[in-house]
């Protein structure tokens, strides 16, 4: 009953303070809007392809498709020092049924449109390929098929003699035997494999779709960890907490609250974040929105429990400023925005505390892989921790300024 | 004999290496106001936080309705106004009462009512819609006067109610305290200003952190020989 009185009181300041509202909602579209104008400036993409040794039909295939440009080099030295030269953007290099693809990725929407058309022209071959594999297994079918009509024949003749079932029986075992021989050498045909390497980055390397997962949960929780916090500390300040404190209303009602206002404006804002996404940068979600949301929400309610934590620290809302710098920041830094692969062990380590990591990567796997949120449960598990250890804290924590 | 409503026995508390409070006796009846006067920094402040489970005594015993402090339900029937407004700015001044009338529990059927008793006590019902934004300072200092009437509480404590407020509506308010005295109800009032402390039937003089005096004013003055409860003030404190 408290619980929601605190909630709706939080709720209605907050509504009536339009420019923090503003900045709440407006402000990451702005962002993310800028930042997807910046890092996709040019959307169609020329790309120059190196080929060492493929088929004349392949590079055919691959010269056909547009803004795709194929150049043949004799040997892969000679590929590679193009490469290096920045004069082409892939080198692809067949090794006898297989394929090796080397990128420069130094612009990862070319190493896209690469691997695309590479996709396109191989699966064109191989549909002839295919097309030619079908009229072989036809006429082997047929084959097959005129021999069981000989044998059932023979069958027939034989039924009388009792020794003739047993050669039969033993025929049809053979057929079947190269049947399936054959069978397993049109698939080995068929499928060419193909390994991507990398000059630089891996394959994951995308400027803003990569970044995407990770900044929508960059604001969500930059946005309520510093407006919770805030307002926490402007209930210090003034008074109010005091006077709160001093009706009989539980410690964890006022936690409560808060924490059920900012989750509805967390869920708000998450919401528009990816509806934007979605609809004006054209971003693709594979998984389901919803999870999305969820996850953030999560994410939301442990920023709220950090934001109200460390406003306990802070005597000025300028104190609480200085927090951006410490907590804020590096929690970019390791929330997997820059690969954390390459960095050292011990600094690796840290990313572990960095609850950004978590919902950043759950989200990441929701929307670029179409994971389901129930394959999310390492991740879920660790931030439900975070947030019931700082909100056992903050409940707590206000012991301070009332002793029961 | 009236009932003890408020009762701090030999009360010490610290901060720290700091001691505030060393050993303060000090109770409050029911039907009787009593004043706390002291210097700035004498421990008013600390004794009113003592008194409503803020913080909680090194030594000594503090007792609220004979039921030891800290204690959270205890709350609801006391009525507390602090030194500073602390009122919601954003929030209009009706959504204020009934935000604190819902967290001291008064139910939703008598929140009309307790609101516009509070409210008018304190000549604040035609500016009820308006934001405290927009109040000035004396109207802050009434808005917050009324959120502590809420619920008609046995135990009122006031930390400097009257501050910045007009001499014409401190009289009224003064007035309105005497009806809650007259009803039974307790009220421990700290207080600035000289002539109030006459107003009150016990005076209680703090001073680094031990009860110099406590006594009706016009047994104090006796006491100290001197005219006013100012001077009683300035003599306590070595200020001659």
């Amino acid at each position: 009953m408290r619980t929601i009185g605190i909630m709706n009181r939080v709720l209605k300041e907050l509504f009536r303070d339009k420019r923090t509202l503003a900045l709440m909602f407006v402000a990451p579209i702005l962002v993310m809007l800028l930042m997807s104008v910046i890092f996709n400036t040019n959307s169609t993409t020329n790309v120059n392809v190196g080929t060492v040794s493929v088929t004349q039909k392949l590079n055919k295939e691959m010269g056909d498709i547009k803004h795709v440009d194929v150049k043949t080099y004799d040997t892969k030295a000679d590929a590679k020092k193009a490469l290096n030269d920045e004069k082409i953007d892939a080198i692809i290099k067949k090794n006898g049924n297989n394929y090796s693809l080397t990128y420069a990725n130094t612009d990862s929407s070319k190493t896209a449109a690469v691997k695309m058309a590479f996709k396109n022209a191989v699966t064109t071959t191989s549909i002839d390929q295919l097309k030619s594999a079908l009229k072989k297994s036809t006429t082997g079918m047929a084959k097959l098929q005129a021999q069981l009509v000989a044998m059932q024949k023979q069958q027939a003749a034989s039924s009388t003699a009792t020794t003739g079932t047993a050669a039969a029986a033993k025929q049809a075992a053979a057929t079947k035997a190269t049947s399936t021989t054959t069978a397993t050498k049109s698939t080995s045909q068929k499928t060419p494999k193909i390994t991507n390497h990398y000059v630089y980055g891996d394959k994951d390397t995308g400027y803003f779709a990569k970044m995407l997962p990770i900044l929508m949960g960059f604001f969500v929780f930059f946005f309520v960890f510093l407006i919770s916090g805030m307002a926490l500390l402007k209930e210090r300040t003034t008074g109010t907490l005091d006077r709160l404190l001093a009706t009989p209303v539980k410690r964890s009602s006022i936690v409560f609250g808060y924490m059920l206002s900012y989750g509805i404006l967390a869920v708000i804002q998450t919401i528009i974040i990816v509806l934007v996404t979605v609809w004006l940068l054209g971003i693709e979600v594979v998984g389901n929105m919803a999870s999305v949301v969820v996850m953030n929400l999560i994410l939301a309610l442990v920023a709220l429990a950090f934001g109200i934590l460390l406003s306990t620290f802070a005597n000025s809302e300028f104190q609480m400023m200085q927090f951006i710098p410490l907590v804020i920041v590096p929690q970019v830094f390791f929330s997997g925005i820059i690969p954390l692969d390459s960095m050292a062990t011990w600094v690796k380590d840290i990313s572990y505390i960095i609850p950004l990591k978590y919902s950043g990567d759950a989200v990441n796997d929701i929307i670029m892989r179409g994971t389901s949120i129930f394959d999310e449960g390492w991740n879920i598990l660790i931030l439900l921790a975070f947030l019931l250890v700082l909100t056992f804290l903050n409940i707590v924590g206000l012991k301070r300024y009332r002793k029961v | 004999m009236a009932q003890a409503i408020i009762d701090l026995a030999h009360l010490a508390k610290k901060f720290g290496d700091q001691t505030v409070l060393k050993d303060i006796n000090l109770t409050v009846n029911s039907g009787e106001i009593v004043g706390l006067i002291g210097p700035s920094g004498a421990g008013k402040s600390t004794v009113i936080k003592v008194a409503l489970g803020m913080e909680v005594a090194n030594g000594g015993s503090a007792k609220v309705f004979n039921t030891v402090m800290p204690n959270r339900e205890l709350l609801g029937r006391i009525g507390y106004m602090a030194q500073t407004d602390a009122l919601y700015d954003d929030l209009s001044g009706e959504e204020n009462l009934k935000f604190f009338g819902l967290m001291k529990g008064i139910t939703r059927a008598d929140m009309a009512a307790e609101v516009a008793h509070a409210s008018g006590v304190v000549d604040l019902t035609a500016d009820l819609k308006k934001r405290v934004s927009g109040y000035s300072g004396g109207m802050k200092r009434r808005l917050s006067l009324a959120i502590a009437l809420l619920g008609n509480p046995e135990l009122l404590i006031l930390d400097e109610p009257t501050v910045g407020i007009d001499p014409a509506l401190r009289r009224q308010i003064w007035a309105e305290l005497g009806h809650i005295r007259d009803e039974g109800r307790a009220i421990l009032i700290t207080t600035h200003v000289m002539d109030e402390a006459e107003l009150t039937d016990r005076v209680a003089l703090l001073l680094n952190g031990e009860v110099m005096a406590f006594d009706k004013p016009a047994e104090l003055k006796k006491q100290y020989n001197v005219p006013t409860i100012e001077d009683v003030f300035l003599k306590a404190e070595g200020v001659e």
